[in-house]
């Protein structure tokens, strides 16, 4: 009897404590800067499961996904939290991009007004987070538009913001450029597809949401 | 021919953001590169795209758009910022279907057309 009653305080004590920690994260960014590449690594070194598929085609998220209560720790803290990948937000979207990687033209039509819808929810998601990874592909000039519209944004709604410079294996990866456009805020290099880089990037995200 | 549509501050200043986003997509769609005197604040930037997306078709493909200001780095610049609000700067809106790509970096524009013409809109350094 006196068991059960501990039990269940316990219980209770603990959700209470794991729904306070459990945070929405959600990773934004330009299309194809590896933003699902990295859901899945994180997923994976946690879960052992993945998040969605990648793919070299431009916009292949074209729905916002979710991966509940995941778990990190590091020595004795433990954080938990909701990982949100959202389609990549882009400015034009145009079906005969994807003509190049052998669609025929109502698979092209078809995703690319898949893509818009995709662009809007991630929009709307905003938000609802209650911090962001803003994914860019450190090999790419860091000053686009949608980088900087992303990041203002967030910024507008104080939504913490860790940046993932992704694909430093990449040869014009360029870690200093991307710190250089952004020095009002943390960088990280790390490299999603090959692991690189992942020990910092975690270590981080308890700076993030404390 | 390319058309390039100066848009002064005092024309939207006054507007509802969604107007004011509704008179800059009215003129992209009619192929117009807009030069829009400030710039969108963030709300405005995403209400942008998401109209863009909204009204994406075979024909319009969206945009391209690029913002440049001046950094307000002393006393006198954030005081200046604080007065002139978004009116700093300039704003580059262009149709997909005309301009491949705007690089900015960070001073300087390089609008990139389709048919591979470059025309560089260089702002001079801070002054207004």
């Amino acid at each position: 009897m006196f068991e059960d009653f501990t039990k269940i305080i316990v219980d209770f004590f603990s959700n209470l404590f794991l729904s306070r920690k459990s945070i929405k994260m959600g990773i934004y960014g330009p299309p194809n800067s590896g933003k699902t590449t990295l859901a899945n690594r994180v997923c994976k070194d946690w879960l052992g499961t993945t998040m969605g598929t990648t793919s070299p085609i431009p916009h292949e998220t074209r729905e916002v996904k979710i991966k509940e209560k995941i778990e990190i720790k590091k020595g004795n803290k433990r954080l938990t939290f909701n990982l949100v990948d959202t389609p990549g937000i882009a400015t034009k979207i145009d079906y005969e991009d994807f003509l190049k990687y052998k669609m025929n033209e109502k698979e092209a039509k078809v995703r690319a007004k898949e893509a818009t819808k995709g662009v809007i929810e991630s929009i709307k998601w905003m938000d609802n987070m209650d911090c962001v990874l803003v994914v860019v592909d450190a090999a790419q000039n860091p000053y686009s538009q949608v980088n900087l519209t992303i990041i203002g944004n967030l910024a507008a709604r104080d939504i913490p913001i860790l940046i993932c410079a992704n694909k430093m294996d990449l040869k014009k990866a360029n870690l200093k450029k991307v710190e250089s456009a952004f020095p009002q805020y943390k960088v990280i290099g790390l490299s999603a597809e090959k692991g690189v880089g992942m020990e910092e990037f975690y270590s981080s995200l308890f700076k993030l949401v404390k | 021919m390319l058309t390039i549509q100066f848009i002064p501050y005092n024309q939207i200043a006054y507007l509802e953001p969604d107007e004011k986003i509704r008179k800059l997509l009215k003129e992209v769609k009619l192929n117009k590169i807009v030069l829009m005197q400030g710039r969108l604040n963030p709300g405005e930037e995403t209400n942008l795209i998401q109209q863009t997306m909204e009204v994406i078709d075979e024909n319009f493909r969206g945009v391209e758009i690029c913002t440049v200001y001046p950094e307000a780095k002393d006393a006198l610049g954030k005081l200046r910022t604080f007065f002139l609000g978004s009116r700093e700067g300039v704003t580059v809106i262009g149709p997909a279907s005309i301009v491949k790509e705007i690089r900015r970096n960070p001073n300087k524009i390089e609008l990139l057309t389709t048919d591979g013409k470059i025309k560089s809109l260089k702002k001079k350094g801070k002054k207004r």
